[in-house]
């Protein structure tokens, strides 16, 4: 359960379509008037307007540019003062380390994570569609409400539910014979059942999907799972992976579920084995502490821009979204 | 007849699809909230069996001066998370909304921060943060502020620290703002400017007004963030120096897994919802206010 709350459909959409204009238009032709009014802007301001981006795109970039510049040094040249800003001797050494030497576990955390996150992503993706398909095509007594009452759990944050979580997952364990706490199980099976915030994302963009095609796929003596499976879903490939993308980066940067569940430090995620491998070094081998992190981070930036040009073709051949 | 049984046909239909969730809802939702709250009644150490001590746990809450602390201290962070920040967010969105050559790789790189899993961000800006070596202090002191705050090591800095670390985060709060800049009506602005409206004046009366749908939205998104925030001063500064980051899940954590006070642990769980509840519906409220839906 992601702490973070991911941005909307529209708006990531919204992102990436501005950043994959072919011929690189610079200038949106779409964009509303804001502060440019439509008119050319005076010289003036428009070095004033790129001088404020730039300042905050340092804020923005200076971390990262700071992280990986630390994880490239020795340890005394990582904590030496004044730092310096070029890495000399440039040392690659520290990831290689990471995964060689045993003490770190790096490998097998990777493996966790990963294990954990694709059944989570593909719980999420499925079980959500197969709900949002309900609620969206589907006409029945009481759907108002129950759409109502599934949003309404978005609000619950997982503090609330995870102690008793907790200790049902204790009772499980104790009395079926199948173990729940100190296994992954806990932290994918759940995904199985839907994500309100998955549901309500596919269920608005299965409703843009005009009720005819259906129709007359019924007429033709399709079945309402031969529908969503031979229609709809082949439609919302690009939502679907919009989904699946939330899903991962929930997954990928949730701590306290794991903290929760896990026990073992053979069984924790990076995430949370990125926390034990802190309090390990105790204040000291920066460098190794910042090559882990670029390690943890690399996916997900790796992820963002990929990612960007899935959605952008998803999008612009199936021409729902209009 | 025919209709009757039509609309059975169609409500099991509807319930074999929505069957997931329905399912997930009741174990994963409804059970557990159900069961802290009968656990909020009793005493539960966890190895031994729940002992029913009805309003004990709540009666030891109002007596309990860690459990002010830690809802203080929360108080205080989304005192200086939530304006702040929904300022900065705001403001970055209208210099990202501007029309200038390059504006896809600002939004770009100024929504690439929210992107990174909280431990991760945690130790990049432990590092940022370090009282002896970190960049922040390095520079201070190259601008002649000699002895620079000790950030995560001073009581006074601490909570401060751990905000302004937030803003960094905030990329995807800015792209929702953004989506709501562009779907302010131009002929608002157009009017605006006929009537001689200075930028001033249409920032004011026709971009927020415009824009308050959405800051409704990331509003209530952020109270819910701010009551269950525990990750980053879980990681950084383990709620020190002296308990001043020490936040409400923080110390609900605390009861459940390190001192097995699973009953009082699910009082507070019950007083966490609680509060999401009411803030929420204190926002909804007045909301009627300043919230303007576009006649659609």
């Amino acid at each position: 359960m992601p702490e973070k709350i991911p941005v909307n459909l529209v708006s990531k959409e919204l992102l990436e379509g501005k950043l994959s204009i072919p011929g690189g238009n610079p200038v949106d032709p779409a964009a509303p008037p804001g502060s440019a009014g439509g008119r050319p802007q005076h010289i003036g301001r428009r070095l004033l307007t790129h001088a404020l981006l730039i300042g905050a795109s340092l804020i923005a970039l200076i971390p990262f540019l700071w992280l990986l510049d630390t994880s490239f040094k020795t340890e005394s040249a990582a904590t030496q003062y004044p730092p310096t800003l070029i890495p000399n001797p440039f040392r690659w050494q520290n990831y290689v380390n990471l995964f060689s030497e045993r003490q770190y576990h790096m490998l097998l955390w990777a493996r966790n994570s990963l294990t954990i996150a694709v059944l989570v992503v593909l719980g999420t993706t499925i079980s959500s569609a197969v709900v949002a398909y309900g609620f969206a095509k589907i006409r029945f007594r009481g759907r108002g409400v129950l759409f109502a009452l599934m949003l309404s759990t978005m609000m619950v944050p997982f503090p609330v539910t995870m102690v008793s979580m907790f200790i049902i997952f204790k009772w499980l364990g104790d009395h079926t014979g199948v173990a729940w706490l100190g296994t992954f199980r806990p932290l994918w099976v759940p995904y199985w059942f839907g994500s309100a915030f998955s549901i309500f994302l596919l269920r608005q963009f299965f409703m843009t999907i005009p009720d005819e095609l259906s129709e007359a796929a019924r007429i033709d003596g399709c079945s309402e799972l031969g529908i969503f499976f031979r229609i709809i879903l082949p439609l919302a490939r690009p939502a679907l992976s919009v989904v699946a993308l939330f899903a991962f980066l929930g997954v990928w940067n949730d701590f306290l579920g794991p903290l929760v569940y896990l026990q073992h430090s053979h069984q924790f995620t990076l995430a949370l084995g990125l926390d034990a491998f802190q309090s390990q070094l105790g204040g000291s081998q920066w460098n190794l502490l910042m090559a882990a992190s670029v390690l943890v981070i690399m996916p997900v930036v790796i992820l963002f821009f990929v990612a960007q040009r899935t959605f952008i073709e998803g999008i612009a051949t199936t021409g729902i979204k209009g | 007849m025919i209709h009757w049984r039509n609309e059975i046909k169609q409500t099991a239909k509807g319930m074999a699809f929505l069957s997931p969730w329905l399912v997930g809802f009741v174990v994963f939702m409804a059970l557990p909230i159900g069961l802290s709250l009968y656990l909020s009644f009793c005493n539960y150490p966890l190895l031994q069996p729940p002992v029913f001590v009805g309003l004990r746990n709540y009666h030891a809450m109002l007596h309990d001066s860690v459990f002010w602390e830690s809802l203080r201290n929360t108080g205080y962070y989304a005192l200086l998370t939530l304006p702040a920040g929904m300022i900065i967010a705001i403001a970055a969105a209208l210099l990202l909304n501007s029309r200038v050559r390059g504006i896809a790789i600002y939004r770009a790189i100024i929504f690439l921060p929210s992107l990174v899993p909280l431990v991760a961000s945690s130790m990049v800006w432990l590092w940022l943060f370090n009282s002896r070596l970190g960049l922040i202090n390095t520079c201070l002191r190259y601008l002649g502020i000699l002895h620079p705050p000790g950030w995560l090591t001073s009581p006074k800095w601490a909570m401060p620290s751990l905000a302004i670390m937030s803003f960094w985060g905030l990329g995807n709060t800015v792209v929702i703002y953004l989506a709501g800049l562009q779907d302010v009506p131009k002929e608002l602005y157009e009017a605006a400017e006929i009537d001689g409206a200075s930028p001033a004046r249409q920032l004011w009366h026709v971009t927020l007004p415009g824009i308050s749908p959405v800051i409704f939205f990331n509003l209530i998104m952020a109270i819910i963030g701010v009551v269950q925030n525990f990750t980053v001063p879980y990681v950084m500064t383990q709620g020190g120096p002296d308990r001043v980051t020490y936040l409400f899940t923080m110390y609900l954590y605390d009861n459940a897994f390190s001192f097995l006070h699973m009953g009082y642990a699910s009082a507070m769980a019950w007083v966490e919802l609680l509060m999401v509840l009411v803030l929420t519906a204190i926002a909804f409220w007045s909301s009627r206010h300043w919230v303007h839906y576009q006649g659609k």
